[in-house]
């Protein structure tokens, strides 16, 4: 573990790289520390798989019944499972000090926390959108659904990614946290999860669904300019 | 000049007697006008064509939900004096905005579904103003499940503050949700920029309640703040002759 | 002076409305100032264990 504590010292080093090239290094420490834990990338995978699997179980086997589920059942199970993995966005950096070291580095921790969010979504978030489609089919929805509900889960967790971060990063280093940190999140996820879910429902009827899929990117691009701002200001705050 | 009135405001001992001072001259004003407009609503004002007398539940309703609204305004734009000027009372006056804000949201809540059952057939409906309110409400209990986790009081300031600036955008949404989207509830009537379209022996009443309460919002708000203002002063020697009764 | 309490056949939804919402002033006037005492009280704590010899 030791050897993490190189990346900050290598952020200070080449600070003439500026703020892009600082938010590369913690991007790509991110990941290289995450694929050393691989099996703590599979759980937000599993929990969805198991959430979609409850709903039949517990409902209806009834492929027309879960056809208009769907979307809520897609939905719930990716801000769900997006949640469970924001725990993890800060907690280690938090403990061996680094977030410490980006704070202090002299690099903008806006765009470290930017970058660390973009990780974050590229570990948890891709890989939920990856997964949807299958458990959509699963679910009755017809394959020529697919691409959408591809896109609208992969853009609408962006926006749960960054929106989760401010949460996470408020409640850094209070203890079982969960509950909390769902609390904080739930509340300003909701349109993503109210647009993510029309989205998904247009697309399964063969309805054209770029509406609501603006209004996912949208708000995805509103939370990529606003959310780490707050997010440094909130990892600033934890730290002092 | 002006620097001195806003230093004098940041002073937390001037700040606690002047709130001392103020409390009484909110809180009785806030009873009269209440208890004009709880006769005005009951009494004076005639039912209405539609709605008959249920058309009264309005005149608590509405003026719950303004506070709930005000409240959080409020405690946002104090959350964000207090994170970008580092002024303790600002962050004493958003803590003791949350509990209010969140009651009234509350009131705002269980009144409107009273309303709501004989008027539309249902306690509830998920249209975007109720849920948003009911947002509202999550927002408040955030704050306040967030400033009770945190132990260290200047990091809870803190933290809550962001989360206080980073929820307002909900208001808004809230009072425009009723324009933006095709809703259930009833578009504004009174707060528009055109004149309020109701006649006045409801309107009145109506007015009466709202600033009644907005006054004992603020009379609330006194009260509280002495308490806050006092927990984040450690040793301070204004305290003994303030607190010794 | 019943047709007052009927509220028009409405009542049992008027007067739970008034109810809860003067319940919630009344629960916030009552609240606050409690919240005021426990701060006072918390504050000379304070300062009588500050003025103890240490």
């Amino acid at each position: 573990m030791s050897a993490i504590a190189v990346a900050p010292e290598m952020l200070q080093e080449r600070a003439r790289t500026g703020a892009l090239g600082a938010a590369r290094l913690a991007l790509l420490r991110d990941l290289q520390l995450a694929f050393r834990k691989r099996s703590q990338l599979v759980q937000p995978l599993a929990f969805f798989a198991m959430v979609t699997l409850l709903f039949p179980l517990a409902i209806s086997p009834e492929l027309a019944r879960l056809r208009e589920l769907a979307p809520g059942v897609l939905w719930v199970g990716a801000l769900l499972g997006s949640l469970l993995a924001l725990e993890f966005l800060f907690r280690d950096d938090a403990y061996d000090g680094t977030l410490e070291q980006y704070a202090l580095s002299g690099q903008s921790l806006t765009a470290l926390m930017f970058a660390k969010t973009v990780a974050h979504w590229l570990l948890t978030g891709l890989p939920l959108a990856l997964m949807a489609p299958l458990a959509a089919l699963s679910l009755g929805v017809p394959a020529a659904a697919v691409p959408g509900i591809l896109l609208a889960v992969a853009v609408g967790t962006v926006a749960l990614s960054l929106i989760g971060s401010i949460g996470a990063a408020l409640t850094l280093g209070i203890k079982r946290s969960g509950a909390l940190l769902s609390l904080l999140t739930l509340p300003l996820s909701l349109p993503v999860l109210i647009f993510g879910a029309r989205a998904t429902q247009l697309a399964i009827h063969g309805a054209p669904f770029v509406a609501p899929l603006e209004l996912l990117a949208a708000l995805a691009v509103l939370g990529g300019t606003l959310a780490p701002l707050a997010s440094a200001a909130a990892v600033r705050i934890s730290l002092e | 000049m002006a620097w001195t009135w806003f230093h004098r405001f940041g002073s937390p001992p001037h700040v606690y007697r002047l709130a001392a001072r103020l409390t009484p001259w909110f809180a009785w004003p806030a009873a009269l006008c209440i208890a004009a407009g709880l006769w005005g609503g009951l009494v004076l004002a005639p039912p209405d064509y539609q709605q008959g007398d249920g058309v009264r539940i309005l005149y608590v309703h509405a003026p719950s939900a303004w506070m709930s609204l005000m409240v959080y305004t409020t405690m946002a734009v104090a959350a964000a004096i207090g994170l970008i000027w580092r002024i303790k009372v600002a962050h004493a006056v958003a803590a003791s905005c949350a509990p209010i804000g969140a009651s009234f949201t509350f009131a705002a809540l269980v009144t409107g579904a009273l309303w709501g059952e004989p008027m539309w057939g249902t306690y509830w409906e998920w249209d975007p103003r109720l849920t948003s309110e009911l947002v509202l409400l999550f927002l408040y209990l955030g704050y306040m499940g967030l400033r009770a986790g945190i132990e260290d009081t200047q990091r809870a300031d803190r933290a809550s503050a962001v989360l206080a600036v980073v929820g307002v955008v909900n208001v808004p949404i809230i009072h425009y949700s009723v324009t933006w989207w095709n809703s259930l509830h009833q578009a504004p009537s009174v707060m528009r920029m055109d004149k309020p379209a109701m006649p006045p022996s409801m309107l009145l009443p109506l007015l009466l309640m709202l600033l009644g309460f907005t006054l004992l919002f603020v009379a609330l708000l006194l009260v509280r703040l002495r308490g806050e203002v006092l927990a984040r002063e450690r040793a301070a020697s204004w305290i003994r002759e303030v607190v010794s009764v | 002076m019943s047709s007052f309490f009927d509220m028009g056949g409405y009542a049992a939804f008027v007067w739970p409305a008034y109810a809860v919402t003067l319940a919630v002033v009344f629960l916030n006037v009552f609240w606050a100032r409690r919240a005021l005492a426990r701060s006072r009280a918390e504050a000379r704590r304070r300062l009588q264990m500050q003025g103890e010899p240490s």
